[in-house]
């Protein structure tokens, strides 16, 4: 079973009796690591939760699997996951953090606890298992974040912002988990501010300008030869409003 | 004053003896106002994580009836009480009524809607945190409660503290269903009561400060639980 590609029809978002999303029809298939970028305000964290289901489109659906895949919301929001700029963590030790998603997806005690281990490990964050999870810092917290996303063995991994307000060691232990979980097989679509790190990890770039999408590229077509003025700008630091 | 001075040695006599009928009438009243605040937090705690995180009509008025009978007048929950548990009540046939049984009945009547009121509060706000989270996990609501309230369950201590509180300081509704029957069912605000209107004034401040005593103690368990907690937990 999988759930790829996701494809967007015409969805548009509002609120407030404002355009957030203004009408995005778009594909993102398994593969290439995908990076949303565009200034504050361009819609890049509605999409991603409207993606992964967490916000109803106004208009247009969000279609997942291709042309009768039939399949059930239980198996299309099983093969997502999603981490969030400020992690969400429970009052709980670190790996009880990790074992409590894979308890809600129905796994047993040993297998959970292995499981979460091991996504811990993956992360460089097993040494801190038995710590609790709201006095790490920062950075440790989003690996915590990011390992139990991993555990979930998600299809497709939605981060928003996932290294903002980390210092430069940290924002490099979080980009080589998502490198990591990459590898492994799971398509990624992340947010950033920081060009610096969509450089680096990015493997195509769907640039968003008023909820809209402006530009779809291979990362070094857009960062060297950006066709819409919008992406110019952008990249060339000015303000676009 | 010179009543207040009086109330402060015999206190102090009271403890320092270890007066036997004063510890009976402490023991009491801390057994029946525990297993009360005991009975309460088993269902006023999910009862409030539920009305937080459902969304049913009528969840405003819910939260209105709630919020309202944290005040219940426990005269009238004593009165309500005595009513089920007499002979001719409906459950009159569990004769209990005069005895501790009926008194933790009657305080945990009191003391639930409290518990419940709080833990909502508590419970919401933490939801709102996690609400995105849960959604993302796939979270039900039902598994939510559990963990909504293992989460808070620091700041839920408050509300638990808090009803014991209100059940350990309460008279109207004891004495109704209890009847401050000596060596049965007399507590401390019972006996301050009786014995105010004995003229005994110096023995009922006694045991006013005793109570007085017992929830200094009770709130600063739950203060010290909590930044224990804020330490440890962030």
């Amino acid at each position: 079973m999988t759930v790829l590609p996701l494809h967007l029809n015409g969805v548009g978002y509002d609120a407030g009796g404002k355009r957030l999303i203004d009408e995005i029809s778009h594909g993102f298939d398994r593969g290439p690591l995908t990076m949303v970028l565009g200034a504050n305000g361009a819609g890049k964290s509605l999409l991603l939760r409207l993606c992964h289901g967490l916000l109803k489109p106004t208009r247009g659906a969000v279609r997942w699997g291709g042309n009768g895949a039939g399949l059930n919301d239980t198996q299309i929001r099983r093969a997502q996951a999603m981490v969030f700029q400020q992690p969400v963590l429970l009052r709980r030790s670190v790996l009880a953090n990790v074992t409590y998603a894979l308890a809600v997806r129905g796994l047993g005690r040993k297998a959970r606890t292995a499981a979460a281990l091991a996504a811990l490990e993956r992360v460089g964050m097993a040494g801190h298992a038995a710590r609790p999870a709201r006095v790490l810092s920062g950075g440790e917290k989003q690996r915590l974040a990011l390992a139990r996303a991993w555990a979930l063995e998600p299809e497709i991994l939605f981060l928003d912002e996932p290294a903002a307000n980390l210092d430069p060691a940290a924002t490099r232990a979080v980009e080589d988990a998502i490198a990591g979980i990459h590898r492994a097989g799971t398509k990624i679509v992340m947010t950033t501010h920081d060009l610096g790190q969509a450089r680096r990890l990015a493997d195509e770039v769907v640039f968003l300008h008023h909820g809209r999408v402006v530009e779809h590229a291979a990362a070094s077509t857009f960062f060297d030869q950006p066709t819409s003025p919008e992406a110019d700008a952008f990249l060339k630091g000015e303000l676009l409003w | 004053m010179n009543e207040f001075s009086d109330a402060v040695v015999t206190a102090g006599r009271l403890i320092a003896t270890w007066d036997r009928d004063l510890a009976e009438i402490i023991g009491l009243s801390m057994r029946v106002s525990l297993s009360a605040v005991f009975f309460a937090a088993i269902v006023g705690l999910p009862l409030g994580a539920a009305v937080a995180v459902f969304r049913f009509p009528g969840r405003g008025i819910v939260t209105a009836v709630l919020n309202a009978f944290m005040g219940l007048p426990p005269v009238v929950v004593g009165l309500a009480v005595y009513l089920l548990l007499s002979r001719a009540g409906p459950l009159g046939s569990l004769g209990i009524l005069f005895t501790p049984a009926a008194m933790v009945v009657a305080q945990c009547v009191l003391v639930t809607p409290l518990i419940a009121a709080l833990s909502r509060q508590t419970v919401e706000d933490l939801h709102a945190e996690y609400a995105e989270q849960f959604r993302s996990l796939g979270v039900s609501p039902l598994r939510a409660i559990p963990t909504l309230l293992w989460d808070g369950r620091y700041s839920l201590s408050t509300a638990v503290f808090a009803g014991f509180g209100r059940a350990v300081a309460e008279v109207g509704a004891v004495i109704i269903v209890g009847g401050n029957i000596n060596h049965v069912t007399r507590v401390m605000t019972t006996t301050i009561a009786l014995e105010t209107s004995k003229g005994n004034l110096a023995l009922a401040l006694a045991l006013g400060l005793v109570l007085l005593a017992v929830s200094l103690a009770a709130n600063m368990a739950a203060l010290s639980v909590q930044d224990w907690a804020r330490k440890a937990y962030a």
